[in-house]
């Protein structure tokens, strides 16, 4: 008889807790992601996460690393914290797109632009998915929720957040790459930019975030199937994927390197406090 | 103890924070308050310290909360407009049982008030701090030197019970000088089993949460910390009582107001009337085996504060309605005088006395 192999197995760093996540939602497959990354480095037991308000509110039962539930956006500023008492801990938030970008946009820009050494797991399905499907700020122009019922009009409600493009411009973040989830390529490259992001973090680059391009099959009215197939016709030309941010790319070692590099010509950046 | 140096209320509130084990700092910038945060800038770099200057006041809130979960002695302050935007995250601390530390060096309100001392916020501190039943220990000091040995218990008591607590100071105490004798450096701090430092392998995870979807299991949550609130009222109540002994009128003033209501008393025994002052130290638990302990001499009670009358309310709940209880207040960020008082404590006399 041959001898038994593993071949595959839950990660270490998931809980054996069934989810509450719809069918068809993704949250799962990124908090597969996030778990098996934190495993391939050795880092359960000095992982610290932080789980938002929103669909993902329950992550606290589903990793089974620490776990910290923050107020509704201000995951970024407890992960600040939680990585300035430990800094050898791997520190994450694990957040959504209301969390993020609209009640706590303000502990996002700030986070990112003080180069906290913390990853940020944001999966935007542009709405608001626990409490019933309302409009999020990276809900799409014309895009029907609970309150925009006749489509998202942009006279009235403004346009959606580009988180990462919009963090990108800040000089405290290391790296910065929009993933999606779509099909088994997209999720291993998801798996890849976490993992890396995650480096980053204990490497002391600075910080980093990955916005996870997902589904709300429930929310947005739709089959599993049909919401993977409008997510590729609509959200990804609208959220294009790729590295928005890397400064080992752009040939620094770190975000705070970069920086300096990019006010070479500011005295007082170059020379010090006098 | 060392010597005494002269030192403001807000930098004798740092000074002994970081004595008391504090390494970790969020604040924002409000008047008047400052010197707290700048002395912090100061001092954290040179003990191994934290001093982040957060983008809000919910953000430093949240940042304590943060630091608590990972076990840390760490603390925040702001000034009255400040520290209601603190109000969300006071109360997940307090859902979360997370130990931590609320300066309120409080102004002028509501909205933005003034930036002169105030003691508007009684009602906010001691029963409306944030949504959801929960208390925070409320101490009061009066002097600098106070403001010092305070906040160095407020950390112990924040870890010996789990919970949030608040230092309510006003401008006043903030801002003026003293001579101060600050504690020695804490030994060792104690052990934190429950915090969020990572398992290392070695144990099940540790979850800092305020969430309980099941309603049977958040009541069931809310009564287990209602026992520790209830020990906390049993244990913790403090007060000073000064010429209380014989005390027709009694004078109920915590913090700034107390002086002024200390010196109003000496001057009123001079005039030979019977009067005294309880001074609550904490206001939550409000002191009040010692308030009715005033009861068996006392015909009238007088509340002395810097508001339109709060505390008030719970003098009124300890002693009844068979004694008369009266305000007196300036507020908005005026200071009453001792003759202000005095003459609120003859007109009270003149309806009470014989």
């Amino acid at each position: 008889m041959a001898e038994e192999q593993v071949v595959f197995e839950r990660p270490k760093t998931l809980t054996t807790k069934p989810t509450h996540y719809c069918p068809g939602c993704a949250h799962g497959i990124v908090h597969r992601l996030v778990a098996e990354s934190i495993d391939e480095l050795g880092k359960g037991g000095d992982a610290v996460g932080v789980a938002p308000v929103g669909c993902s509110v329950l992550a606290y039962d589903y990793f089974s690393c620490d776990m910290i539930e923050a107020a509704h956006g201000r995951a970024p500023s407890v992960a600040t914290a939680v990585k300035r008492v430990h800094p050898e801990n791997l520190v994450f938030s694990y957040q959504g797109d209301g969390d993020l970008a609209s009640i706590g946009m303000a502990e996002t820009v700030h986070a990112a632009t003080r180069g906290e050494n913390i990853t940020v797991i944001f999966y935007n399905n542009a709405i608001y998915g626990m409490t019933g499907g309302q409009m999020a700020p990276t809900t799409l122009p014309n895009q029907v929720t609970q309150t925009s019922p006749y489509g998202r009009n942009t006279k009235e409600a403004g346009y959606p957040v580009r988180v990462c493009e919009l963090l990108a411009t800040l000089d405290g973040v290391a790296y910065a790459e929009r993933v999606t989830i779509d099909k088994p390529a997209s999720v291993r490259k998801a798996k890849k930019a976490i993992k890396k992001a995650f480096e980053y973090q204990m490497e002391g680059r600075g910080y980093t975030i990955v916005e996870i391009v997902g589904t709300c099959p429930t929310n947005w009215g739709m089959t599993p199937k049909d919401a993977i197939g409008w997510l590729e016709e609509n959200m990804l030309p609208y959220y294009p994927l790729g590295v928005y941010r890397d400064c080992v790319e752009e040939g620094f070692e770190t975000a705070a390197e970069a920086a300096l590099a990019r006010a070479k010509d500011v005295p007082i950046v170059t020379g010090g406090v006098a | 103890m060392g010597e005494k140096v002269l030192m403001k209320g807000n930098e004798a509130l740092a000074a002994a924070a970081v004595r008391a084990g504090c390494r970790f700092y969020f604040g924002y910038p409000i008047t008047p308050q400052t010197e707290l945060a700048a002395y912090m800038s100061k001092i954290m770099p040179k003990v191994g310290g934290t001093f982040l200057q957060a983008e809000s006041e919910i953000s430093a809130i949240n940042m304590l909360y943060g630091a608590a979960a990972a076990g840390a002695r760490a603390m925040t302050s702001s000034s009255s407009p400040g520290v209601s935007l603190k109000g969300e995250g006071i109360s997940y601390m307090a859902g979360a049982d997370l130990p931590g530390v609320i300066v309120n060096v409080e102004r002028g309100g509501p909205g933005l008030g003034s930036i002169q001392p105030s003691q508007q916020d009684y009602w906010q501190a001691t029963r409306a701090m944030g949504h959801g039943d929960f208390f925070q220990i409320v101490y009061a000091p009066n002097t600098v030197q106070e403001m010092a040995d305070m906040i160095f218990t407020a950390f112990e008591k924040a870890d010996e019970y789990l919970t949030p607590v608040m230092i309510l100071a006003d401008g006043l105490l903030g801002q003026m000088m003293e001579p101060v004798e600050l504690p020695d450096e804490i030994g060792e701090l104690p052990e934190k089993p429950w915090a969020t430092t990572g398992t290392k392998g070695k144990r099940e995870h540790n979850i800092a949460n305020s969430l309980y979807l099941q309603s049977n299991e958040l009541e069931a949550k809310l009564l287990e910390r209602a026992k520790r609130y209830e020990i906390i009222l049993d244990k913790e109540q403090q007060s000073e009582g000064f010429m209380l002994d014989d005390a027709e009128i009694v004078l109920v003033a915590f913090g700034a107001s107390s002086r002024i209501a200390r010196s109003a008393v000496v001057k009123a025994r001079e005039e030979g009337i019977k009067v005294g002052l309880l001074r609550p130290i904490t206001l939550w638990p409000f002191p009040a085996k010692a308030l009715e302990a005033t009861m068996g001499t006392a015909k009238a009670y007088l509340s002395v504060e810097m508001n339109m009358g709060q505390m008030v309310d719970d003098v009124r709940l300890v002693v009844g309605k068979d004694v008369p209880v009266e305000h007196f207040g300036r507020t908005g960020g005026i200071i009453p005088t001792p003759d202000e008082v005095l003459e609120a404590i003859r007109t009270l006399n003149a309806k009470v006395g014989e």
